[in-house]
């Protein structure tokens, strides 16, 4: 029964995927449409395996900035949530920053950061995608450790527990499914805003110039190759923190 | 009863809530109440009476108003620093993501018992409650008696000479519920910690309880308290003449005549 339904919701998604690229390269050859249009995915799919080892390659460079960024971002997310959870003034200070922080697109600020840093550098490209993540993890991990029931808060008042050890015992695993959904949409920002951020300058081994140079050289199926490449380094991203949830949320028993 | 020898002692409490319009309720009016040590005390009335109030304030998870309460001779708040006391509350309260052991053990690993202390006391507590089998499983897995069993592990985990219990069997069935007060009976019986026991039923407040304190609402105040001395307290007693005319008593406490049970009644 569950894996006859965890089939179908498989099925499904990817039953539409191939229609679509059926019909996709059914109207590009009918059409005859020009490759600086839309390539065919056939075209797409010679040029990825092509330059496979050169996308591997540029998807580490990429990846790796989006990693970094993600665990600097959610580490600092999730202790400045900790702090605001027990001070309340200081959620209220921070509510109009994250406000703020939420609204500006935050790859804006890489040409500032080359600056800052040297256009040598990755530290910029890390510092956007860690800003990026900070918000969502920010707020996920807050309104988590925001949950807490009355008995329990009740219980830890019982015991006289120090505060480290109601949010080492109680708030932070109570917040643990919160924490790991703001993961998982911060692994697809970080991912984002580490690729956008290559637009702006800065080193040109990674996969977002890769896309900017190919397009720039009239090379449009290469960089639609690129582009599929950020697609399955996005994907991997996602799919990673989806699985840490759902293993952990089954670990934790049911619920 | 001498100050000292009392684990409760209840005087002119007042407590007042203040809602958020700037209104107030009127929680306690001039409470006063002395628990002995060993002496199983149930709290009953209608909702809004206080009982759960009154309970509260003893266990230092909310401030008098006016009036006094000490626990073992001190304030409420060193008893609870001290750990006088075990709480349960009508919701078990587990953590969903401790099993059922780590739950039992809670109290202890906050208060620095190390691991092989606090699992000596498990294994006690976990044969107690009948539960041994259920030591790694978590909470989910567990009816809605056994959470409670758990809860009531929990709160005698430290070796407490006094219990609060907030109608820690009010969500359970009514078969699962004369079992439970079977054995918070027996585990009185062993562990001779005084109870104060908040209970919306009337027979189980009789078949537990040395007094049955009755209480009612706006503003809540104790109107009558009911002496019971059973002298026994098993399966026998919830048919005998003696526990029905317990049932009586406090029955016409509560609707405020006068008690016309043949024994055991004060009027104050």
């Amino acid at each position: 029964m569950r894996g006859a339904t965890t089939a179908r919701t498989m099925l499904a998604p990817v039953a539409l995927g191939v229609v679509a690229i059926a019909l996709w390269q059914l109207l590009v050859v009918a059409f005859e449409v020009k490759p600086f249009l839309v390539p065919s995915p056939s075209d797409i799919a010679g040029a990825f395996t092509e330059s496979f080892s050169h996308i591997v390659d540029a998807a580490k460079v990429t990846g790796l900035n989006a990693l970094i960024g993600l665990v600097m971002g959610a580490l600092t997310g999730i202790i400045v949530a900790i702090f605001a959870n027990a001070l309340r003034v200081m959620s209220q200070m921070l509510a109009p920053l994250v406000a703020a922080l939420a609204v500006i697109p935050i790859v804006a600020l890489a040409p500032v950061f080359y600056a800052m840093f040297g256009a040598a550098a990755h530290t910029g490209r890390q510092i956007i995608a860690a800003i990026a993540v900070f918000v969502p993890m920010y707020l996920n991990t807050l309104n988590g450790l925001r949950q807490v029931e009355p008995v329990h808060r009740d219980l830890m008042r019982s015991y006289a527990a120090t505060a480290e050890q109601a949010n080492r015992l109680l708030l932070l695993p109570g917040a643990v499914p919160y924490v790991l959904n703001g993961l998982k949409i911060g692994s697809s920002l970080a991912v984002i805003s580490a690729l956008i951020a290559e637009y702006f300058g800065g080193p040109a081994n990674g996969l977002g110039k890769a896309i900017t140079s190919a397009a720039a050289g009239s090379n449009y199926t290469g960089a639609w190759a690129y582009v599929l490449g950020a697609v399955l380094l996005g994907a991997l991203f996602y799919g990673v923190t989806a699985g840490i949830e759902a293993w952990a949320l089954r670990r934790r028993g049911g619920s | 009863m001498s100050a000292t020898r009392a684990a409760v002692t209840i005087s002119g409490v007042d407590k007042v809530f203040r809602t958020r319009k700037g209104g107030e309720v009127h929680a306690l009016s001039d409470v006063s109440l002395e628990v002995a040590a060993g002496e199983f005390v149930s709290l009953i009335g209608p909702s809004g009476c206080g009982k759960s109030t009154l309970m509260r304030l003893v266990a230092d998870l909310d401030g008098v108003t006016g009036g006094e309460i000490s626990v073992f001779g001190k304030s409420v708040e060193q008893a609870r620093k001290d750990q006088d006391y075990g709480i349960a509350f009508q919701q078990a309260g587990l953590l969903p993501w401790r099993t059922v052991r780590a739950n039992i053990e809670l109290p202890l690993e906050i208060h620095g018992v190390e691991a092989r202390a606090r699992k000596e006391r498990s294994d006690e507590l976990l044969a107690l409650i009948g539960l041994e089998d259920f030591a790694d499983h978590h909470p989910d897995q567990l009816s809605g008696g056994m959470k409670q069993r758990v809860a009531i592990a929990r709160s005698m985990a430290e070796r407490p000479r006094l219990l609060l219990m907030d109608e820690p069997f009010g969500a359970l069935d009514e078969m699962t519920r004369e079992h439970m007060q079977n054995e918070l009976v027996a585990l009185c019986q062993e562990t001779g910690a005084a109870v104060i026991f908040v209970t919306h039923s009337i027979p189980e407040a009789v078949f537990l309880s040395d007094r049955v304190v009755v209480m009612s609402p706006r503003p809540g105040r104790i109107t009558d308290i009911i002496d019971l001395s059973f002298s026994s307290r098993d399966e026998e007693l919830r048919e005998d003449a003696a526990f029905y005319e317990g049932v009586t008593a406090v029955r016409s406490a509560l609707h405020g005549g006068v008690a016309d049970g043949p024994r055991g009644v004060e009027n104050r």
